[in-house]
């Protein structure tokens, strides 16, 4: 039972909102003692674990490229796009995006996303500038709200659509699984049975979105009332 | 042969530079802070595969010890102002989105295309990591195109890589901290005390009630995990194997299949899974760390309800 230790303080931590850098450490430490280890092997074990954790990081390599053409006027142009198609509305551009990360993510285009890459610097300015288009100047607690929801249109596309394709590291994972415990599965199998559940997906989020921009249409119409 | 550790000399060299420039900027207060933050992670870059696992080990501690000690500050955001910006954008148009695009198109290409290129018997890349390191080059050839045409002061790429880095801030490092100590979970057996418990304390003479456990179980536990991968081996070995499949004889493909997504509807739902819901908030702007999160908790709640009452009846259909 002791080494659950770690876990009890992860949430400890991330509810009295202290440094969660600080919080996972000490819990990393914690689970290490309580497991057995000496002080010193612990020490050595996080080291490692996060020396061979690296290729997480590798992701911020593209910020320089992106500052670059942020300060030349990426998301400014992002915006201006938008602003030239009438149609668009904040939830639309959300609801394109959508499909179309769903769809490249099952088709094992898995990079053709994210947040560093496609996010901050083109999707959420297009959110935004069709919103703004729509509505004028927004106020900023709008402005975050579509951010918000262009990065979770971004992860949810994602997690219910890479499962589709048969070479992605889930399914991977999941037929070495159950080989290890004797039942042999093809990756097909396992791809076809994530397709209902990217269907659902697809109707639960995209009906929310739509919901989205009556909305917004309602606070905005409101407040512009009030002035 | 390229292989990570090419790609992560790159990443140290980009650290310490913006560790560099933190220590040139005196209009951040912190700056000292911000210098020691980003020059220690930079050293865990270049130099952290030869150096003995305890040295990593305090590096990391020291790092965690200048973040949560006064903290990292920012400097002056020196970037142009929106007229500026605005005027450039009118001035290079959609040009602007050519290196944007670029960097996921290449490595979209790169990691079709590397495994095949084979120069005397050797694979120009490390097959095994060919997404990390397409994604490596794909920047490389982005800032290249970028320079050419915007032909920005030689060291702008770095100080624009310090603006950003240090507006995400030590959430940059989160994602990596959390992977390890999933490592660590993993060596001090976590999962199979947390399976154990659920095994004790739950009814599971019903089939329904299985399926359910099972689903909320992956979610629950990858919400803790941080991650649904280290959440499908112990949910399935505790509940998955010997009761949904040997006991009352579910098809193993559609247990697993809808089990591992059920586990994304907890990886949607957790600050554990900062890659994907902490760092946007940084990347964002966003004064409230949890608005993803809050954003996404609807759409998981009700998937994860959709994937119980599919596994429920896709799992027995035979």
């Amino acid at each position: 039972m002791l080494t659950l230790i770690g876990i009890v303080i992860v949430v400890i931590g991330f509810v009295l909102r202290i440094n969660p850098l600080l919080v996972v450490t000490i819990a990393g430490l914690a689970t290490g003692i309580a497991s057995g280890l000496a002080p010193l092997q612990v020490v050595a074990a996080f080291g490692k674990a996060f020396i061979t954790s690296r290729y997480v990081a590798i992701v911020w390599l593209i910020l320089p490229v992106i500052g670059l053409l942020e300060h030349a006027g990426l998301k400014e142009r992002a915006r201006a796009v938008v602003a030239g198609i009438r149609a668009a509305t904040a939830a639309r551009v959300l609801l394109a995006y959508f499909a179309i990360r769903q769809i490249t993510a099952a088709l094992g285009l898995t990079s053709l996303g994210g947040h560093p890459q496609m996010v901050r610097p083109l999707i959420a300015p297009m959110a935004e500038g069709a919103a703004e288009n729509q509505y004028g100047d927004l106020p900023q607690s709008v402005r975050y709200k579509i951010r918000a929801h262009t990065a979770a249109v971004d992860n949810i596309a994602l997690f219910f659509g890479e499962d589709i394709f048969i070479a992605i590291g889930s399914i991977l994972l999941i037929r070495g699984f159950l080989d290890q415990n004797g039942i042999h599965v093809e990756p097909t199998q396992l791809a076809i049975w994530a397709i209902p559940t990217a269907v659902c997906a697809f109707v639960i989020h995209c009906t929310r979105l739509l919901l989205l921009d009556r909305k917004l249409r309602a606070e905005l119409a409101q407040q512009t009332e009030q002035e | 042969m390229i292989t990570l550790e090419h790609i992560y000399w790159l990443t140290g060299l980009m650290m310490a530079g913006v560790s560099i420039v933190n220590w040139r900027d005196r209009s951040n207060p912190r700056r000292l802070n911000n210098t020691a933050f980003w020059g220690i992670y930079a050293i865990t870059f270049l130099a952290g595969s030869h150096l003995p696992d305890l040295v990593n080990g305090w590096l990391v501690i020291a790092m965690v010890l200048v973040a949560s000690i006064r903290g990292l500050g920012q400097g002056k955001q020196e970037s142009a102002t929106r007229e500026e910006r605005e005027a450039s954008a009118r001035r290079w148009g959609n040009k602007l989105f050519v290196p944007a695009l670029a960097i996921p198109l290449i490595t979209v290409l790169g990691t079709l295309l590397f495994k095949k290129i084979i120069i005397n018997g050797m694979p120009v890349v490390d097959v095994k990591q060919v997404t990390v390191i397409s994604l490596g080059i794909a920047t490389l050839v982005a800032l290249a195109t970028g320079m050419i045409m915007l032909r920005p002061p030689l060291l702008a790429p770095i100080r624009e890589a310090r603006r950003l880095l240090d507006s995400v801030g030590w959430a940059a490092v989160l994602p990596q901290m959390l992977a390890a100590l999933g490592a660590l979970f993993a060596i001090a057996g976590v999962g199979n005390v947390v399976s154990g418990l659920a095994q004790r304390w739950i009814p599971l003479e019903n089939p329904f009630v299985v399926v359910t456990t099972y689903a909320v179980g992956m979610a629950v536990f990858t919400m803790i995990m941080g991650n649904a991968f280290a959440a499908f081996p112990v949910m399935t070995a505790g509940i998955g194997l010997p009761l949904i499949v040997q006991k009352f004889g579910g098809d193993p493909a559609v247990m697993a299949a809808i089990g591992m997504l059920s586990g994304y509807c907890g990886t949607l739902m957790t600050p554990m899974a900062a890659n994907f819901n902490i760092v946007p908030t940084a990347l964002l702007e966003l004064p409230d760390e949890n608005a993803v999160i809050k954003v996404q908790i609807p759409t998981a709640l009700m998937l994860l309800g959709a994937n119980i009452l599919l596994m429920n009846f896709l799992v027995f259909r035979r």
